[in-house]
């Protein structure tokens, strides 16, 4: 029997952390009666239905293997609870589907009190499409920026990963280690998108994560961004930086037009969603990606992406 | 019998030293064990500490739950270290310890405990064990990050050259790569790369001093080896490895005293080898074992303690440890073996065996070497080992290798040796963990607290300088004296170093080989999922201070490959963080490995913070569980458990998918939401 939608809604909406488990149950399952129960949910906790956007700050935190991510988030969160927030951690581990299981190590990696009901960590595979982030993970965020205060979605690796999280995040932080010079490129050759917050770890090297963090603010002036944010941070004891990357990342959400942001991104993920369920050619039957988008585009603001995907289905009919 | 004999030597060799691997419940009870076994003609001491002395917590702390006085002794602080060593006049004894992350803590307790006999520091011998790296690669006994971990031990050689010149500070462990998989090429590349990142760190710690000092810190690292069954190679494998220490004395770090260049070794043969089924059959493995490091005298131990034949039953008792002590006098007092020169010198075989290892072990080194050293490398060889023993079971598994009593001939009669109550083993007395509490709440109620206070403070003080001007073994033994204790001395560094998990090495094991079995289950897996509406998510888990991870890596490695998303969280897990994970993660079915004896705390608390958490997927325990503790773990709601006697993993697997299907299903029937009902058992797989 499926877990019902609208209840696990209502619990959100009242601030109920300890539903979170059962909502990201009933959002990954696949099952007819699941999906139904999801999309009632997610109906629930759509903008139009909350009367406004989820006040949560769903943040995107991304960079290649090795960068020092866990660690970061480690000290994030210990920053977070300091501040009397409440935190869900999403990590989307990238570990090979070959043989169709994963292995899900990350949480191991994250500090925190398991006494702390403030605290949520869900670890996912990347899901069956090649650095995607899977269609749950999107519609769990949105679900539990309801509830919980902060919001984090960790993925792995720089371009095709930052921009899938961009497509969700209010605020999107690109973690490089020091002489991480591949991230540079990207950004130079347009490959990656400008991050909202630049993130230089293992500050403790010294000279070399100063050298990393001056070449990347340098380019970033050059490609006319010198508003972005690049911080050095050393997140083993004795920690410094910290302090800064999360005023950092609140001065953000606090300059965004978080309403205008997230619609958009929701009209993304709506017409990308069509497009993996429908492919080009479901595309080419509503005139092309451009005139679904501007179909898109008149909708009501407050629906949620699935509302979104079936005003586009209802057209192919 | 002339001086130039070939064939005799004009003196029979002096036997090795002979130890015992021993220390359980208290350091009274260990006490009383270590002077019978001197009796029994035991010439040195081998002291086993329990978990928690070994990663840094009191009695009292969350974490030693159920571990208190199991797989060692309880060393709190100098009071329970001069009951340890109570009427053993330090002066002589030659002492061996397994500590690691603790080693300086307890040297400092032994220096102090000496001063309590009036024995100076300086007449000190014996050893501490202090190889970290294998602790993150293979052991699991660590409590600092790489870093400061390898501070402290260069601190500790720094001081031991200068004040306890006859101490060994640390045995380079090939021991427990071997326990964790290694092949005989790994063992040798991974323990002498290991050995160039301690030198390297000691040699920065000595180097103002000049290369006299340097050339007697190379002279005292000592090697503690392991030896399998495979026994002629295993012996190859230690001359290959003499031959590697020498070169590498000489040509990098310009030692040219003979002396300080020789390869001494302590060695405890292979448990990884020794069954649980028709388990009399580990003493033969044992002796031929003991052969490995006896036969040639080139290559000869210098120290050795044997498992004994109950180890994978669980504790040995005194009588099993003495039977393992009785075989080495026998070796040593019957046979004829330390009658002759070196038996292998000029053999073909042995010579030809000693060059494909020294080949393969240069090329694995260099890898090392390339990853920037063994610190640096540390996630590159745990992956190497856990891939290296995945390929051990599957030959286990598909009878490509055979293992007498489990995998072929395995008909037997019962055996009168396990049929006493206990099954055969050493069980400790539950009540001796609130006994330790309580004695360490007096030893805290009786010490000059601001003496501790002020100890500790500037304990942290110098272990905050980054330049280390200060050696920390000078406050570490002040506050060793003041009446300190070993988790106060251990949380005071973890505050200034930080904590640290290493790397499981199973998040980079590559895929399994094509596997008609494995593919016919990721098929029932698939079903599963089907079923589910999400992938079967298992959650394998190591409560408890227990760090022997390889039966937990082969099994999260083994479901992933069957097609299941895995949590594996690696080891050290409070009940409570098992819980919360199991309920975050959603999982269906929760796996927990045990191998330190406290399944009978550990798991019923576990149980109850799963129930109290809201948690009902269905719960499988495996590790060295003794047959009578099954039924109770049972009674505790575990749905099925497995023993080394399990040897076949993929059929684990299967029960565990089939546990899963059937909770879902029953879940069904009682129209009650996925996962809620405790499933069927199963039965432990042949």
């Amino acid at each position: 029997m499926s877990a019902d939608g609208a209840a696990l809604a209502a619990r959100l909406r009242q601030g109920d952390l300890s539903a979170a488990p059962a909502v990201l149950n009933l959002l990954e399952s696949t099952t007819a009666a699941d999906r139904r129960q999801s999309a009632a949910l997610m109906r629930e906790l759509s903008p139009a239905a909350l009367g406004g956007e989820a006040p949560g700050h769903v943040i995107g935190v991304t960079g290649p293997p090795g960068a020092g991510k866990s660690t970061l988030l480690s000290a994030l969160l210990a920053g977070w609870r300091t501040r009397g927030q409440s935190v869900a951690m999403l990590a989307v581990d990238p570990s090979s589907r070959r043989s169709g299981g994963s292995l899900l190590g990350d949480r191991a990696r994250i500090d925190f009190d398991p006494a702390d009901e403030g605290v949520l960590i869900r670890s996912t595979a990347a899901g069956e499409r090649l650095g995607g982030l899977a269609w749950a993970t999107r519609s769990a965020a949105q679900a539990l920026s309801t509830a919980f205060d902060v919001v984090v979605i960790e993925t792995v690796g720089v371009g095709q990963a930052e921009t899938e999280v961009a497509d969700v995040a209010d605020t999107v932080a690109v973690v490089v280690q020091p002489g991480g010079g591949d991230v540079l490129q990207f950004l130079k050759s347009g490959i990656m998108e400008i991050p909202d917050v630049l993130v230089v770890t293992k500050a403790d090297l010294g000279q070399i994560a100063t050298r990393t963090r001056r070449d990347l603010s340098a380019s970033l002036r050059s490609l006319g961004s010198s508003e972005v944010p690049v911080l050095a941070v050393s997140s083993l004891a004795p920690t410094s930086g910290v302090v800064e990357l999360l005023d950092a990342l609140h001065a953000h959400r606090q300059r965004l037009d978080v309403a205008e942001r997230r619609l958009r991104s929701r009209r993304a993920s709506a017409l990308n969603d069509f497009a993996v369920e429908h492919g080009e050619h479901g595309l080419r039957a509503l005139g092309g990606r451009s005139a679904a988008a501007a179909l898109l585009a008149q909708q009501e603001p407050g629906l949620e992406p699935a509302a979104l995907v079936a005003v586009l289905e209802q057209r192919l009919t | 019998m002339s001086e130039h004999d070939p064939v005799r030597l004009s003196e029979r060799d002096r036997p090795w030293m002979m130890r015992t691997y021993a220390g359980h419940s208290t350091a009274k009870a260990s006490n009383e064990l270590y002077r019978r076994n001197l009796q029994k003609g035991q010439t040195g001491l081998s002291v086993a500490f329990d978990l928690p002395t070994q990663t840094g917590y009191d009695p009292d702390d969350e974490l030693a739950r159920g571990e208190v006085g199991k797989v060692g002794v309880p060393i709190s602080h100098r009071g329970d270290m001069a009951a340890l060593m109570d009427g053993i006049p330090l002066g002589e004894m030659n002492t061996s310890m397994t500590i690691n992350a603790t080693a300086a803590w307890l040297l400092a307790l032994y220096i102090v405990a000496a001063e309590d006999q009036g024995v100076q520091e300086s007449q000190l011998q014996g050893t501490t064990q202090n190889d970290i790296i294998k602790e993150f690669l293979a052991r699991g006994t660590y409590a600092f990050p790489p870093g400061p971990s390898m501070r402290l031990i260069a601190d500790m050689i720094a001081y031991t050259v200068e004040h306890v010149p006859r101490w060994n500070p640390i045995n380079i462990c090939s021991y427990h790569l071997q326990e964790a998989g290694a092949t005989p090429v790994q063992e040798i590349a991974y323990s002498m790369s290991n050995a160039i990142a301690v030198l390297d760190a000691a040699s920065e710690r000595v180097g103002a001093r000049g290369q006299e000092v340097l050339e007697q810190v190379f002279g005292r690292i000592s090697f503690f080896v392991n030896a399998g069954v495979r026994f002629v190679e295993e012996h190859a494998k230690l001359r290959a490895m003499s031959i590697l220490w020498e070169e590498l004395g000489r040509e990098r770090y310009g030692v040219t005293d003979q002396r300080h260049l020789r390869f001494r070794y302590g060695v405890q043969v292979n448990s990884l080898g020794l069954t649980e089924a028709q388990p009399e059959n580990n003493v033969q493995r044992i002796v031929l074992e003991a052969l490995a490091v006896t036969l040639g005298r080139d290559a000869r131990a210098r120290a050795i303690q044997l498992p004994a034949w109950n180890e994978a039953l669980g504790l040995p008792r005194p009588w099993d440890q003495q039977w393992s002590l009785r075989i080495q006098q026998v070796l040593a007092y019957e046979t004829d073996i330390l009658e002759y020169p070196d038996i292998f010198e000029g053999s073909k075989v042995m010579d030809g065996l000693v060059a494909e290892l020294l080949a393969g072990a240069r090329a694995e080194m260099a890898v090392v070497a390339e990853h920037g050293g063994a610190v640096e490398a540390v996630p590159y060889m745990k992956a190497a080992l856990v891939d290296s023993h995945r390929e051990r079971l599957r030959r286990i598994e598909s009878g490509e290798q055979t293992v007498v009593g489990q995998n072929r001939f395995a008909e037997s009669e019962d055996s009168p040796l396990t049929a006493d109550a206990e099954g055969g083993i050493l069980v400790v007395d539950p009540r001796v963990e609130a006994e330790q509490i309580e004695a360490l709440a007096s030893w805290r109620a009786e010490r000059d607290q601001a003496a501790v206070d002020s100890a500790l403070e500037q304990l942290a003080t110098a272990a905050r300088e980054q330049q280390s001007s200060v050696n920390l073994m000078i406050p570490t033994i002040a506050a060793a004296r003041a009446g300190a204790t070993t988790g106060e001395w251990a949380r005071t560094l973890r505050e200034v170093f930080g904590s640290y998990r290493a790397p499981t090495g199973v998040g980079e094991a590559t895929a399994a080989a094509p596997d008609p079995q494995l593919s016919e289950l990721r098929q029932e897996v698939a079903r599963l999922q089907q079923t589910l509406g999400r992938r079967p998510k298992i959650l394998v888990g190591k409560p408890g201070l227990d760090g022997h991870s390889n039966g937990a890596e082969q099994i999260a490695v083994r479901a992933r490959d069957s097609g299941m998303d895995v949590v594996y969280e690696g080891i050290r897990l409070t009940p409570a963080q098992i819980a919360s994970s199991a309920l975050q993660e959603g999982v269906h079915v929760i796996g927990l490995s045990i191998l330190s004896g406290s399944h009978r705390e550990l798991i019923p608390a576990v149980m109850d913070a799963l129930h109290a958490a809201g948690v009902h997927a269905p719960v499988v325990v495996g590790g060295i569980i003794p047959e009578q503790d099954v039924d109770g773990l049972r009674q505790a709601g575990v749905a099925a458990v497995y023993t080394p006697k399990d040897f076949d993993i993929t059929q684990i697997m299967r029960d565990i998918v089939e546990l899963v299907g059937s909770t879902a299903n029953g879940a069904a029937a009682n129209g009650s939401s996925a996962g809620s009902s405790a499933g069927s058992a199963v039965n432990g797989s042949a």
